[in-house]
């Protein structure tokens, strides 16, 4: 391993090859490419280039190197993942010519039930339309029986598969550099070099340090935990309890920042997110009234089908690019607790683009990748702002009972401009940037009938003046 | 409509976008057909019948005009709407969102030259 020695051996590769001029490196016919990781961002990847690749007339040769098998249940095909499609995403596949089909997604989401110490209000979409896909990222929790819908990340992997790309079921192991070019072996023996390297594994993935200590200027992404867990529910049951209904909930629990309840096919999946989840902090959120409400009296919510206490990033790498290596999806940046899949869409689409149209050195990527990543970067430090600002609220039963107040009027008026509902909508589904979010909450008026709301709702209710 | 179908549907006959109205969305068909209609002399004349994953509506987003062409259900559909506002800001950031579209454009060129060419040879 030359880990140590990474910076001036491969600066010394490649001046020492006529042939290799860093600012002129790009992909051409033959160049073999490699994506380590089989999820969401490195299928994406590989679909994306080699569909500009085909349109451009080059010919590629890409391998995606995934060890997990996600027709498996859950642990060997899980992603660990809450399974949301934002709504800005369902719409950009199917301008892509990608529609997702009902054999994954498991349940599309058109309204959200808002869930306070106050009281609960459903926010519906204006369109009335399903925009929304819940979906399982493996074949499904621990404890299932019988599979009846595929996996997401089996499906992007197929995806990538029609469109030329090779499967490896290996895991990588090991990353060096021979002549200038990304090599790496694999657990069952593999040695291969490539032109180009794509990392799209998540943050939960050990070989991030084997990178960070061998390419310069990269540092991963610094993480938090959050606590995913499913309950069997039967199809029936939640239609009942929860319908196409998202659940999402601001209570005044210590450390919670968001947690969400997703109805899927036959299971329903909480995701909380915040500083640190622990056991305690689990424990009083299934324990609050309005948790125990959305779920059948009788259903014992300890223990769960399955859970599992995954990383996620609360920041994104440093410089995520080098000479024919490129980080994208949750090992490059990703959106803040929010549509990570949308963000791995993002990222490696940016990518693919950039080795397709302008090359594959640093030089290329800090020119037209690194914006895309900034842009979410950037965003992610509004989406701290506002989460730090609703932190605040959820301890505010004078501003709980505005929004609640300013909710439900909004959801009765049909017409009327629902500031409020689309902000918590874009907001809690990740929908839109939260640039726009925390704009149109700084808007005049928008803050104007908050404060009415928040007021008119802190009034004490005078009860028999009507006859 | 199944739990996991994504859009809204519509029933046969109904009209998903009228000629004439305003529209700031396109719309992406994910399963079943849909037929164009123009209105010629009071006569809806039928240009095209679209299937899924094809997309219309997208004029609109383009140009600032009215819709060209009614929109009608074939049997059952089920459309997803896409959001102007979003197409175009997405677009602007990755220019290469823009590939299919340019495409189905082309496409439909080629078939109206090829229609003209047809009408021309007849007279």
């Amino acid at each position: 391993m030359s880990f140590g020695l990474f910076s001036s051996s491969f600066k010394h590769c490649l001046l020492s090859r006529p042939d290799v001029n860093p600012s002129n490196l790009k992909l051409d016919n033959g160049s073999r490419v490699a994506v380590i990781g089989g999820g969401p961002a490195g299928s994406f990847f590989s679909y994306f280039l080699l569909d500009m690749a085909q349109r451009s007339g080059i010919d590629v040769q890409v391998d995606i190197y995934e060890p997990r098998d996600f027709s498996h249940a859950a642990p060997q095909g899980c992603n660990m993942c809450g399974g949301i499609i934002s709504e800005s995403l369902v719409q950009l596949l199917a301008v892509e010519g990608i529609n997702l089909p009902a054999t994954v997604v498991q349940r599309g989401i058109d309204s959200y039930m808002l869930h306070m110490s106050v009281g609960s209000v459903r926010i519906g979409t204006p369109l009335h339309e399903k925009r929304i896909a819940a979906v399982h990222r493996g074949a499904g929790p621990r404890d299932i029986k019988e599979v009846k819908w595929k996996s997401l990340d089996g499906y992007l992997q197929w995806l990538a598969s029609d469109k030329g790309a090779h499967l490896v079921c290996d895991r990588v192991d090991h990353f060096d550099w021979k002549d200038g070019r990304p090599q790496i072996k694999t657990r069952g023996g593999l040695v291969q070099e490539y032109d180009l390297l794509a990392v799209a594994v998540g943050v939960n993935s050990g070989l991030l340090k084997i990178f960070r200590d061998s390419v310069s200027g990269y540092e991963p992404p610094r993480v938090t935990k959050t606590y995913i867990c499913e309950y069997h529910l039967g199809q029936e049951t939640i239609e009942k309890y929860m319908g196409s209904s998202m659940h999402v909930f601001l209570l005044s629990i210590p450390r919670l920042e968001f947690a969400a309840i997703i109805p899927k096919g036959d299971y329903v999946t909480v995701c909380l997110l915040g500083d640190d989840i622990d056991g305690p902090l689990i424990k009083s959120f299934l324990e609050s009234p309005e948790v125990r409400r959305c779920f059948p009296p009788d259903l014992p919510l300890d223990p769960p089908s399955c859970h599992c206490l995954p990383h996620i990033n609360v920041t994104g790498a440093t410089q995520p690019f080098a000479d024919r290596i490129v980080f994208i999806g949750d090992s490059g940046v990703t959106r803040l607790y929010k549509d990570g899949i949308g963000a791995a869409y993002r990222t490696a689409k940016a990518a693919a683009s950039t080795a397709i149209f302008q090359g594959i050195s640093a030089e290329n990527f800090r020119q037209y990748y690194w914006p895309a990543c900034e842009r979410i970067a950037i965003d992610n430090r509004i989406g701290k702002i506002i989460f730090a600002y609703t932190g605040v609220m959820q301890k505010l039963r004078h501003d709980l009972r505005g929004i609640l107040r300013m909710v439900s009027k909004e959801q009765m008026k049909d017409g009327c401009n629902p500031r409020m509902s689309m902000a918590l909508w874009d907001l809690f589904t990740g929908s839109a940037p939260y640039r726009e979010v925390l704009l149109r909450m700084l808007n005049p008026v928008f803050v104007g009938r908050f404060i009415w709301n928040v007021v008119v709702g802190s009034l004490p209710i005078k009860r028999g003046r009507r006859p | 409509m199944e739990a996991g179908d994504l859009g809204r549907v519509y029933k046969d006959g109904e009209v998903i976008v009228r000629q004439g109205e305003a529209g700031d969305c396109m719309y992406v068909i994910q399963a079943g057909k849909a037929e164009v209609l123009q209105e010629q002399n009071g006569r809806n004349m039928r240009l095209a019948v679209l299937e899924e994953k094809d997309f219309f509506g997208e004029m609109a987003l383009f140009e600032r005009e009215v819709r060209s062409a009614t929109v009608r259900a074939l049997a059952e559909v089920r459309i997803l709407t896409v959001d102007k506002r979003a197409f175009l800001r997405r677009i602007q950031e990755d220019p290469t969102l823009a590939f299919r579209v340019v495409e189905q454009l082309c496409h439909r060129v080629r078939r109206l030259n090829e229609e003209l060419a047809r009408i021309k040879a007849g007279t």
